[in-house]
């Protein structure tokens, strides 16, 4: 464990992890925003917003994330100039979140859309019956109930989200797993020790989420 | 008879082996060579591992199934002086964070990736050579006003993570903006793009990218290094006679006109004219 005790080497060790979470917390925000939206839009009596749902998820859920990471970074900054931020690690940090929050969303839509189908069409219909429109029917009768259905696969995507983070490493940003290979490069007597050290930490974040989700899950629950 | 003289020389390999695993120096029991290290290697199996970088134009670039480039021919003059043939190398690709677990490991019996020799790594592998010496440079746009490392305040450099050439900005020009990314070659992108003022790493690295034909005239390297990176061949820690053996054929091909050959068929492209191989810096591999 001498790599750690290096003062330089655990800073890096605990800014990367730092980036992560910020690069998390940041994009879960944006992507629960807009999966929700989309997924009301696929839900959509509007065939226009169908179709720009469908077509959303389509792309991003199935283009690989390292490609959509790459894309933000050399197509949107560098061909179309689009600049979030005049710091550098700054500017590389809404990149990825942007990157991550569209392919994110792709998720969070199909898992909103999965649980708005846990709820009894009489329910919706009921809705409509006492002259409820479209957007107040989904707001106040079957997103309230799809939401909580949703709580466990949700937290399956936060999971998968916080691990993805790493990927923005590739356009720049120092996080865990970019110090993970500088420390590695560093110390190559040591390589097994450090990535136990990376999967350890992700471990000690991710399993108690996992276990909070699925206890939110449990409380939340619509007992039918 | 025989038998006898190889169970004396698998003895004493076992005692340096024993050495070597608790103190590290094991330099004492493997002094009569024969069936350990490289040069036994070579004799008995005609055939050499032999890691190199796969990402390096003009010093070690894998297209396709194939390796070219200068670190290849200087990795092909070593195993000829060793008696393997150049068909009978098996060449691997290593990146820089795995060329000493490669060597210690002996997933490869020799490393000629731009592996600068420094003090750190002499205690986990030994180094033949130098080769050749390089030393960190800046590669700017072709119009650049940058002349060296004093004009980089305020601009934006680029590297990849983790490698020296990063961390020397780092810590002498704390007030350049570090861009780092995975590869050289994003930096290349992001350099023709004008995200960044200049990509920074050894200079004969940086020329190998200047030469690519896709570049040409694009860019300049500065010319002005700030650094001294001798590369050398790696081996494992306790194999001295091989290095030594690498260092006589280093000087042989020096002198007899090979190693200016595999200067001229790669990294000479770029019209760089041949270093000379000064024999009398090459190291003393691990002697005190």
């Amino acid at each position: 464990m001498h790599v750690f005790a290096d003062p330089t080497n655990l800073d890096a060790y605990l800014s990367g992890f730092l980036w992560i979470l910020k690069l998390t917390g940041a994009s879960a925000v944006i992507a629960l925003v807009l999966g929700v939206l989309l997924a009301a839009f696929r839900v959509s009596p509007v065939p226009v917003l169908r179709g720009f749902g469908a077509a959303w998820v389509n792309i991003f859920r199935n283009t690989p994330l390292t490609l959509i990471i790459f894309f933000c970074y050399f197509g949107l900054f560098s061909t179309l100039g689009l600049t979030l931020s005049d710091d550098l690690n700054l500017n590389n940090f809404w990149l990825g979140v942007v990157g991550l929050s569209v392919y994110t969303a792709a998720f969070v839509c199909e898992s909103v859309r999965s649980g708005i189908n846990t709820v009894p069409a009489g329910q919706a219909e009921a809705a409509r019956a006492i002259g409820l429109t479209f957007f107040q029917t989904l707001r106040i009768v079957v997103l309230p109930q799809a939401g909580r259905a949703v709580v466990a696969p949700l937290g399956s995507v936060l999971i998968a989200l916080c691990k993805n983070a790493t990927i923005v490493g590739t356009i720049g940003l120092i996080e865990a797993s970019s110090v993970m290979k500088q420390l590695i490069n560093d110390n190559g007597d040591a390589v097994i020790p450090i990535f136990l050290v990376f999967a350890g930490t992700f471990a000690a974040i991710l399993v108690p989420t996992g276990y909070f989700f699925g206890w939110l899950a449990n409380r939340l629950a619509v007992k039918r | 008879m025989r038998m006898k003289h190889v169970a004396a020389v698998a003895a004493a390999a076992t005692l340096a082996l024993g050495m070597s695993a608790c103190g590290g120096d094991g330099d004492g029991g493997s002094g009569n060579g024969g069936g350990k290290g490289i040069v036994g290697k070579a004799q008995s199996q005609k055939k050499l591992v032999i890691g190199v970088k796969a990402d390096q134009p003009g010093l070690g670039l894998q297209t396709g199934s194939t390796y070219e480039g200068f670190d290849i021919e200087i990795a092909k003059i070593v195993a000829k002086g060793l008696g393997v043939d150049a068909n009978n190398i098996e060449w691997k690709t290593t990146v820089s964070a795995n060329r000493e677990p490669f060597i210690q490991q002996g997933t490869v019996d020799l490393v000629v990736a731009t592996y600068t020799i420094n003090d750190e790594r002499k205690q986990k592998v030994n180094f033949a050579g130098p080769y050749f010496v390089a030393g960190q440079d800046l590669l700017v746009k072709a119009d650049s006003t940058i002349t060296g490392p004093e004009g980089l305040d305020g601009k934006k450099v680029c590297s990849v993570q983790g490698s020296t050439p990063a961390k020397r900005i780092q810590t002498d020009h704390p007030k350049a903006k570090l861009q780092q990314f995975d590869a050289y070659s994003k930096c290349i992108t992001a350099l023709e793009g004008g995200q960044v003022d200049a990509v920074t790493t050894d200079d004969i690295i940086l020329a190998g990218y200047a030469a690519q034909s896709q570049y040409a005239g694009k860019f300049k390297v500065v010319g002005k290094t700030f650094s001294t990176e001798p590369y050398g061949i790696g081996l494992k820690k306790d194999d001295k006679d091989g290095c030594e053996k690498v260092n006589e054929i280093l000087k042989a091909a020096a002198s007899d006109g090979t190693y200016k050959a595999a200067w001229d068929a790669t990294l000479g492209k770029s019209g760089k004219a041949a270093p000379e191989l000064d024999t009398t810096k090459l190291t003393n591999c691990g002697s005190v």
